[in-house]
């Protein structure tokens, strides 16, 4: 090689790391990733595959021990249906009731901002205050809605102890907190839509509810992915609402994979069990994103062609 | 509209709004009954209200501490996640590598990570570490957990943003970092409006990791503190809602004084 196109190689070599310079500006956010998440992650598999206590020196490899035991304890069994009802009950009741008040709530009329702002007033507020207050509503003793049903007569009901209407309400008042955050999705995405392609569809006599199927459902489809993968997490984690709420019971019959971690580890002391709950946690998690994400893209090419 | 429209319209919203406002007027009914007083949660105690549940909630339960650290760590949390989010997205949104389109892929997968499934490993960690019960010991974590949204957001917003603007600073002379500094996180303030309100939101209610990591009560954050009135001291359910307002009303207001700029920025975030 010539000297000249030697001093070029180097220019170039110096010019490309010039430009990756710019790199630099997230190198701060992934090493935070790295210890905080990425570290632990791998670390919980390494600990899964042990016997640990949580506390003590001491621990021994079991092997996978720990994840067999998942498919015979009846535990993890209804924390993992109760996972599922609250991931897809909230997101079904969530979708419904955002896009309905977005709908309503996307014309023009006095007291709109005022409207807007109440229905994503709980948004604010910790799941952990909504627990308290509906802790007010639920009740059995004083529960405003078992006031109302004795001033009508009607047998009370006790909503909290009864497994299966505990875990309704759970969904529900998970779903009535979060419904604020798919009514701005879907607001956005009716705000996006040109106005258009809706004057087109009414000259062709497509209105009220033909146009809303035909035209601004399809429309929306990029709000409704964004809006069902977000809440789909969000229901898959929950924990705060039923740890105050029922704390997982009665016993263990409405514990969520989440609140049934917290207690494997620091009530049974079993932390090599708890990190593989968590591994099946996130790993759920991962498949049902991966899962809807690849639906809603290829819904959106259907559409697009 | 025609007319049974209009008012089905009317019933819908006005019914959407109780339930959203229902749960906290009975909070401050309760908030203000001793006790002893079982009157029915529906009925204000305009002849005994009374203050003593917020003062249980503020001596025993200590509120006012738990504010304070609440503020702490919201506050830091929010400026970390602002700073390393507007940096990072910039080579993000400005530099289509593949080694970028990956970082960015895995920064998205952070977002799928529940909390609880690294708290075994994250627990010791942080005891290795000497952070448990340490303001540091949640900020760093708490962070972590909201950047990914912030990032995806910043990027977002920056692809938006037509190119001209920096290099016509570049042109004009200007190095890259006072493009960066002048031109570029300028244009960043109204995304920036969302994503402080979007983590101090979070930071301020986060109830789960708060709850380990902060074990002893003169570190405890506030969503803990309200919960600890359902279990230790038995359960104070007045007291806890008493708390509960204490620690909502900081919310609140800063939600009132931004709420307009709030919706627009996440309405117009969405629209581009």
């Amino acid at each position: 090689m010539s000297a000249p196109s030697s001093a070029a190689a180097a220019l170039r070599t110096r010019r490309i790391w010039r430009e990756s310079a710019v790199n630099l500006m997230y190198l701060p956010a992934v090493a935070l990733f790295v210890v905080f998440i990425v570290i632990p992650v791998v670390q919980g598999v390494a600990i899964a595959l042990t016997n640990w206590d949580g506390y003590s020196a001491q621990r021994s490899f079991v092997g996978l021990d720990n994840f067999a035991r998942i498919f015979t304890d009846e535990n993890f069994a209804t924390a993992l249906r109760n996972t599922f009802i609250f991931g897809v009950g909230s997101t079904l009741i969530q979708q419904v009731l955002g896009l309905l008040f977005a709908v309503l709530l996307d014309r023009k009329f006095r007291g709109r901002g005022f409207a807007r702002a109440v229905i994503y007033l709980p948004v604010l507020v910790s799941p952990v205050v909504m627990g308290t207050m509906y802790y007010l509503v639920f009740r059995y003793h004083q529960g405003a809605l078992n006031d109302i049903l004795g001033v009508l007569g009607i047998a009370q009901v006790s909503w909290l102890s009864d497994v299966n209407v505990a875990v309704a309400v759970i969904v529900l008042i998970n779903s009535v907190q979060f419904m604020g955050v798919s009514m701005l999705i879907y607001l956005s995405g009716l705000q996006g839509i040109p106005a258009e392609i809706k004057e087109a569809a009414s000259l062709d006599g497509a209105t009220g509810w033909r146009q809303f199927f035909a035209i601004t459902v399809p429309q929306l489809t990029p709000a409704f992915a964004a809006s069902v993968v977000l809440n789909l997490i969000g229901g898959l984690k929950l924990y705060d609402i039923i740890q105050v709420l029922t704390g997982g019971g009665p016993g263990y019959a409405t514990n969520s994979l989440s609140t049934l971690i917290g207690r494997t580890y620091f009530g049974n002391q079993a932390a090599g069990y708890a990190a593989a709950q968590g591994i099946v946690l996130f790993l759920i998690i991962v498949v049902c994103t991966i899962a809807l994400n690849w639906w809603f893209d290829r819904t959106r090419n259907r559409l697009e062609n | 509209m025609r007319a049974p429209t209009k008012a089905l319209v009317a019933v819908i919203l006005v019914v959407g709004a109780a339930i959203q406002l229902i749960p906290f007027y009975l909070a401050i009914t309760t908030a203000f009954k001793a006790g002893s007083d079982l009157s029915s949660v529906w009925f204000f105690p305009f002849a005994e209200a009374t203050w003593s549940n917020f003062a249980e909630a503020i001596t025993s339960g200590g509120i006012l501490r738990a504010t304070l650290n609440s503020a702490i760590v919201t506050v830091v949390s929010t400026a970390l996640v602002c700073i390393l989010a507007a940096l990072a997205s910039y080579p993000l949104a400005r530099r289509r590598t593949t080694t970028n389109r990956a970082v960015e892929f895995v920064i998205l997968a952070v977002m799928m990570v529940p909390p609880l499934a690294i708290l075994v490993p994250l627990y010791s960690l942080l005891n290795g570490m000497g952070l448990l019960n340490t303001y540091l010991g949640l900020i760093l974590p708490l962070t972590c957990l909201e950047l990914p949204r912030a990032i995806f957001l910043y990027t977002q917003f920056l692809r938006s943003v037509p190119l001209s603007l920096e290099e016509a600073a570049r042109m004009d002379g200007a190095s890259r970092v006072q493009t960066l500094w002048m031109i570029v996180f300028p244009l960043l303030k109204p995304v920036t409006a969302t994503v402080i309100i979007l983590t101090a939101v979070y930071v301020w209610n986060e109830f789960a990791l708060s709850s380990y990591i902060m074990y002893s009560t003169d570190m405890r954050t506030i969503a803990p503190s309200i919960a600890a009135f359902f279990g230790a001291n038995g359960s104070n359910v007045n007291a806890a809602v008493a708390a509960s307002l204490i620690g909502v009303i900081p919310m609140l207001i800063a939600y009132l004084f931004l709420q307009r700029y709030f919706m627009k920025g996440m309405l117009a975030g969405a629209e581009k």
